[in-house]
């Protein structure tokens, strides 16, 4: 039987719109500290991160990040080179093996650096697509396409979508407060500059934990109800770009059904609606409230940051049942779903 | 509080204090596969491997993305013409892209295949910032352009072009015309500078051009009048297809009833925008420099607008 694994608490930066000043270590120690203050703990069973050498220009970059939680004597320690969302999949792995009852998972990225479409052209296989020079936001509006065609959306509908996020995401200390979406022509068409995920800053914390501990570490604990990670075809030639079958599969998989409330890893506005379908999130269910990654986007925290959000809403009792999605890859290749839930899953 | 980034992201940054490089890039093992595909294309042929359950896969993959189990021995010339599954369209190419003017993404899907290759759909001389052509649909059918030297790469296809589905057909004919008497006349009227007519000695009315009959009486006509390079506009078309002669488009072509006439004069209409354009303006003829006339009615280039009250609609009735 699958241990009880709840998110005891959340933390992130006020994410920046450029480069704050900051190295990546000293951006994620605070939020490092304000979980461990939030939490009482000091040291944690297992720390899992995620980040990408390529953003910070660096190989191991998260070795140096390590300095904000302080290894000595020596952690029990992991690391992704994807969205932290994963690596808080790896931690709760970690604690089904039943030995430790904390973990703590961080993500970080400081795309303002560099040329984050140029980092991302990096991860395309490198025989067909990196050679073409294709870059993320290319490849997206291909699936932008594909799917304004099959479903009869408009432009106008992902407009829509981007006023929505935006207006939530003014709202929200953390992100960044942009303005409604004017018409500044194509980016690459179908999407404009604004329905691209605003180029951010930032860094987020949470720590898990198990069973008992969970419930004196948190008034509410957000169980995690289920968890789930699938990945598609890399070539985007191959996949029926205009429905999301990984994240369909992954939602499944993680129960998630009765949501009141999602937090979408949506870096397109397009991506909205293929993943509420995949979902089969009705119009009932709030999206985003935080105003989603169309509001802030620090890249390898995004993820995490929809769990975390997800989570909240459970923290603070005004959701019983909440979904956080984090996604990776060109096109939506790859998904994962935790279904968050309140009390009576523990 | 920001406001939208300028399409291709982000604010300009300074200049990089830092450069992440591996000289020379990667020497990568392609296998038996994607080496064939390679290969080919640099013989300028396109294929794909077919998979156990039949379908054929482009680009090649050592697995069946379906099933994950290995694709057969089989490898299938495709294409080199395909279709257009979608498109995304590049109004700012980035430094890495590889066309430097506004060109497509594309997912192509050859003919014979089972799957979609991506590719760069080049669809001619763009503006920078151009919206989507209209001819860039799903659909639409496109063949490879290939390198002169090719190298075993996916870059040996340069870009994709649309198929051949219209031809532009120039046309020229060249004539010499004789004007006739009544006709030669008024030409030569205007190489000094004026405007002459017939009195149709049946009907009175003034005849310009002159012609040499009366279109209305059918009898001959030679009273010459001299007429005004002023008059009224009786009625109008504004024209958005290009012509050599006129200013630019829209343009508009009108009745010209000069002061004096009994009948209209084709004539072109500028120094005016289209939608400011009225029936009954008073309108003057506009000359080329003395220098440039000739035995043509091109020495008026066109009628322009006189500062002068509209004539009532009811004083022109009869010529509209």
């Amino acid at each position: 039987m699958r241990r009880q694994v709840a998110v005891v608490a959340f933390a992130q930066t006020r994410h920046t719109a450029g480069d704050g000043g900051l190295q990546e270590a000293e951006m994620l120690a605070p939020v490092i500290a304000e979980v461990r203050e939030r939490t009482g703990l000091r040291r944690f069973g297992f720390t899992c991160s995620g980040s990408c050498d390529y953003l910070a220009g660096a190989p191991f970059s998260f070795v140096s990040a390590l300095d904000a939680v302080g290894a000595w004597p020596p952690i029990s320690e992991s690391h992704v080179e994807m969205d932290a969302a994963w690596a808080l999949h790896e931690a709760w792995v970690r604690l089904q093996h039943g030995d430790v009852d904390t973990a703590l998972v961080y993500g970080f990225g400081k795309p303002s650096q560099a040329d984050p479409r140029a980092v991302f052209a990096q991860q395309l296989d490198p025989y067909h697509l990196a050679p073409l020079g294709i870059d993320p936001v290319s490849l997206a509006a291909l699936q932008a396409r594909a799917y304004l065609e099959r479903s009869g959306a408009t432009e106008d509908d992902l407009r829509a979508v981007v006023a929505r996020s935006r207006a939530s995401g003014r709202g929200n200390p953390f992100a960044l407060h942009l303005p409604d979406p004017g018409d500044t022509g194509y980016d690459v068409a179908p999407l404009r500059a604004c329905d691209v995920a605003p180029v951010t800053d930032g860094a987020a914390a949470i720590v898990l934990a198990a069973g008992d501990t969970a419930r004196g570490l948190c008034g509410r604990p957000a169980w995690i109800a289920g968890i789930d990670h699938r990945s598609e075809a890399h070539a985007p030639g191959v996949r029926d770009l205009t429905r999301s079958d990984a994240a369909r599969l992954a939602g499944a998989r993680a129960g998630a059904s009765g949501i009141e409330v999602a937090e979408l890893h949506t870096r397109f506005s397009h991506e909205e609606p293929i993943l509420r379908e995949a979902l089969g999130l009705g119009g009932g269910v709030e999206v985003n409230p935080s105003g989603g990654p169309l509001s802030a986007n620090p890249e390898m925290a995004t993820g995490l940051i929809r769990i975390g959000e997800a989570a909240s809403r459970v923290h603070d009792g005004t959701a019983g049942r909440t979904l956080g999605h984090a996604a990776s890859g060109p096109c939506l290749q790859q998904n994962l779903v935790c279904v968050l839930a309140g009390g009576g899953h523990g | 509080m920001p406001s939208d980034a300028a399409p291709g992201g982000g604010a300009p940054r300074p200049a990089p204090n830092h450069v992440l490089e591996f000289p020379g890039g990667y020497t990568r093992s392609v296998g038996p596969v994607i080496g064939r595909f390679l290969s080919e294309l640099r013989d300028g042929r396109l294929v794909g491997v077919r998979t156990a359950g039949g379908r054929v896969l482009v680009p090649p993959t050592e697995h069946d993305p379906a099933t994950g189990d290995d694709v057969t021995g089989e490898f299938v010339e495709v294409g080199p013409a395909g279709t257009v599954t979608t498109w995304s369209w590049v109004p700012r190419p980035a430094p890495g892209h590889p066309l430097r003017r506004p060109f497509a993404w594309a997912l192509i899907r050859p003919d014979g295949a089972d799957t979609a290759l991506l590719h760069a759909l080049d669809l001619g001389e763009f503006e920078e910032g151009a919206d989507p052509p209209r001819p860039l649909r799903t659909g639409m059918r496109v063949r490879p352009r290939w390198r002169a030297e090719r190298t075993g790469a996916i870059g040996d296809i340069e870009c994709f072009r649309p198929e051949v589905t219209m031809i532009g057909s120039p046309s020229r004919l060249e004539y010499g015309l004789r004007p006739g008497r009544a006709l030669g006349r008024f030409l030569e009227g205007l190489c000094e500078g004026r405007i002459l007519g017939h009195r149709c000695a049946a009907c009175g009315r003034v005849i310009v051009p002159m012609s040499g009959l009366c279109p209305r009486d059918g009898v001959p006509t030679s009273q010459e009048v001299e007429l005004p390079d002023t008059g009224t506009l009786t009625t109008f078309t504004v024209s958005h297809v290009p012509d050599p002669r006129a200013p630019g488009v829209p343009f508009v072509s009108g009745h010209v009833l000069l002061d004096g006439a009994g009948v209209t004069m084709l004539a072109l209409v500028a120094g005016v925008p289209a939608a400011g354009v009225r029936m009954g303006m008073r309108v003057r003829a506009a000359w080329r420099p003395r220098g440039e006339w000739g035995r043509t009615l091109a020495n008026i280039r066109w009628f322009e607008p006189l500062d002068e009250p509209d004539v009532p609609l009811a004083a022109i009735g009869d010529h509209l």
